[in-house]
């Protein structure tokens, strides 16, 4: 079972070869084993799992299982589910039992998947390699030296490590595609309004959204379709007639125009990466697609003023943790003023703090215009550049991140490096473009290296196309870390 | 622009986060170098660009004005710091 996809484990259930209980027995078992090596979950709950999958049991013994029914699912510890402890990796909802589910979470019950667990992630989402988390660092299955990417650390290495077949990830700047490509999985970022925010805890809310992590792009397909879906609880959530994203998975992609931004090519990036890159451009070429070099003039802001609107968005949205209503509440205090710097103080660390200042600061008067109006001027320049890119091509290739996995320790003394880091995958944020990374290969320290797919708006099925084409052609994404394999 | 020991201690009160002074050093060295990130941007002009406050052209929706949501109130109140009576508690803030 290690590396069965979802695919495979449902033509085992329905085969009736294992029973779901069985397969959440085996995964928690290595979730347990392994995942402290990693570091890579905050909460198990094993009567929780079990309880669940004894109920996918009896659903497919009737006959009516769909592909999620029976398949345990790792969430990352943003999403509220009823019961469970939901921390975001920090301190401040340490004992946070969240009272509903989130809607992703929901969807996800009752496509009959089963919850494996709560992932650890960057506190809050905020970070690139899930070291700010409360409860310490992932470690990379591939080397635990390294990083995991972040901030859906947890939930990328319980997939790479095989503790999960799949698991789910919430991407603001890159958070699901940075992991996953440090990581060596497949992760997808739908379009902004895909999937509901309601219970996804929120840090910028006209950025984030949810995604699936699995192996493979069909197992994506699979996943999304469960978890995308409209939702008159998030004012942002759009409706949609319901998609098959799994549709397309099979057409050839021949003739299909690869846009190869020169920006994205142009610097910074390692050359193990770009050998690695270019080799996968090689095989699309291989399956008949045709590169066509695209410009996004003003994709170099990016980073800038991402650092202005996401921190404004969070400090608005982090407001709501005063110690009142739920969460941490410092233990003395002279008065309400004091009680509320002194649980902030203590129940955020130090880069939820740096982006909660930031964000006063850019929205303080004064500062109004010049830094969060511009930023959204800016905005906007970015997001036009893709739609004329899109006029030419009908997906975006390009790597994931300009690095693979760095040490930990290494950028954690320096915001702005780790900030870096995001370089690529920050601007299909701003647009609200979907987005998704899977694995095309290894640096010289066997350490994976990110392909990044930018498709145009509610263009999931093409991307996932694309990716599953490719996967047809290679082995990349079937690989997984040797130590993991006992 | 330079960010001061000042505007650090400013931005904290008006964030509600307390900042020891021997934090607030290391604070200060980390947003100057953030604000230098930032500072980018202003090498674009971006006159008669319109600003672009969300992923897409969002309209928010109406709904009917009726009751949706259970009352959860005790489910809700279990996991408060400090409550009583079905009551919030804070700190005193009237004299």
């Amino acid at each position: 079972m290690l590396n069965f996809t979802i695919r495979q484990l449902g033509a085992e259930l329905a085969a009736r070869r294992v029973s779901s209980v069985e397969i959440a027995r085996y995964f928690l078992q290595r979730a347990t084993r392994l995942g402290k090596a990693f570091n890579a979950f905050i909460t198990l709950d094993e009567e929780k799992t079990l309880t669940q999958a004894r109920a996918a049991d009896a659903l497919i013994a009737t006959g009516k299982a769909g592909p999620l029914t029976g398949i345990p699912v790792a969430h990352k510890d943003i999403f509220c589910a009823e019961g469970w402890r939901t921390t975001c990796g920090s301190k401040m909802l340490e004992n946070f039992i969240a009272p509903y589910d989130a809607h992703v979470i929901g969807r996800c019950k009752a496509a009959g998947a089963v919850v494996l667990g709560k992932t650890n992630m960057d506190e809050f989402a905020m970070g690139s390699s899930n070291e700010t988390s409360f409860y310490g660092p992932v470690r990379n299955p591939w080397n635990t030296e390294m990083v995991p990417g972040g901030s859906s650390g947890g939930s990328a290495a319980a997939v790479a490590a095989r503790l999960a077949p799949a698991a789910t990830g919430t991407d603001t700047g890159g958070s699901i595609r940075q992991p996953a490509a440090l990581s060596g999985v497949c992760g997808l970022k739908p379009t902004y309004g895909v999937c509901s925010r309601y219970g996804m805890i929120a840090f910028a809310s006209s950025l984030d959204q949810a995604g699936p992590f699995a192996k493979t792009a069909e197992d994506l397909a699979l996943l999304l379709d469960a978890m995308a879906g409209f939702d008159a609880r998030d004012s942002t959530s759009l409706e949609r007639v319901p998609e098959d994203y799994a549709r397309d998975l099979e057409k050839p992609i021949k003739g299909l125009r690869i846009g190869l931004p020169r920006e994205l090519f142009a610097e910074g990036m390692a050359p193990d990466v770009a050998k690695a890159v270019d080799t996968a451009l090689a095989e699309f070429r291989k399956l008949g697609c045709e590169p066509v070099e695209v410009s996004l003039p003003n994709m170099r802001l990016a980073v800038p003023v991402y650092y202005v609107l996401a921190p404004a968005e969070a400090s608005s949205n982090l407001a709501r943790y005063d110690g009142v209503r739920y969460g941490y509440r410092a233990p003395e205090y002279v008065d309400l003023l004091d009680m509320y710097k002194k649980t902030r103080a203590q129940g955020f660390g130090a880069e939820v703090k740096r982006r909660i200042l930031i964000g006063t600061y850019v929205l303080s008067h004064g500062y109004y215009d010049a830094y969060y109006l511009k930023a959204q001027q800016l905005r906007r320049l970015i997001a036009n550049d893709f739609v004329a890119a899109f006029r030419q091509c009908d997906v975006i290739l390009g790597p994931t991140s300009p690095t693979t996995a760095f040490k930990i320790g290494e950028k954690a003394a320096d915001p702005v490096q780790m900030y870096l880091s995001d370089i690529y995958t920050i601007p299909a944020n701003l647009a609200g473009l979907p987005a998704m990374s899977i694995p095309c290969g290894f640096d010289r320290q066997m350490l994976p290296v990110g392909l990044q797919i930018i498709g145009d708006y509610f263009s999931e099925a093409r991307m996932l196309n694309t990716a599953h084409q490719y996967q047809q052609a290679t082995d990349w994404h079937m690989k997984m870390p040797e130590d993991v394999t006992s | 622009m330079a960010l001061s020991l000042d505007d650090v201690a400013r931005l904290a009160h008006l964030a509600r986060i307390e900042v020891e002074p021997r934090d607030a050093e290391r604070m200060l060295a980390h947003l100057t170098g953030i604000f230098r990130l930032i500072e980018q941007m202003q090498a674009v002009d971006t006159g008669g660009v319109e600003p672009m406050a969300h992923a897409r052209g969002v309209t928010l929706r109406l709904r009917e004005d009726r009751v949706t949501e259970p009352d959860r109130r005790a489910a809700f109140q279990e996991i408060a710091p400090q409550v009583e009576a079905g009551l919030y508690l804070v700190p005193k803030v009237i004299e």
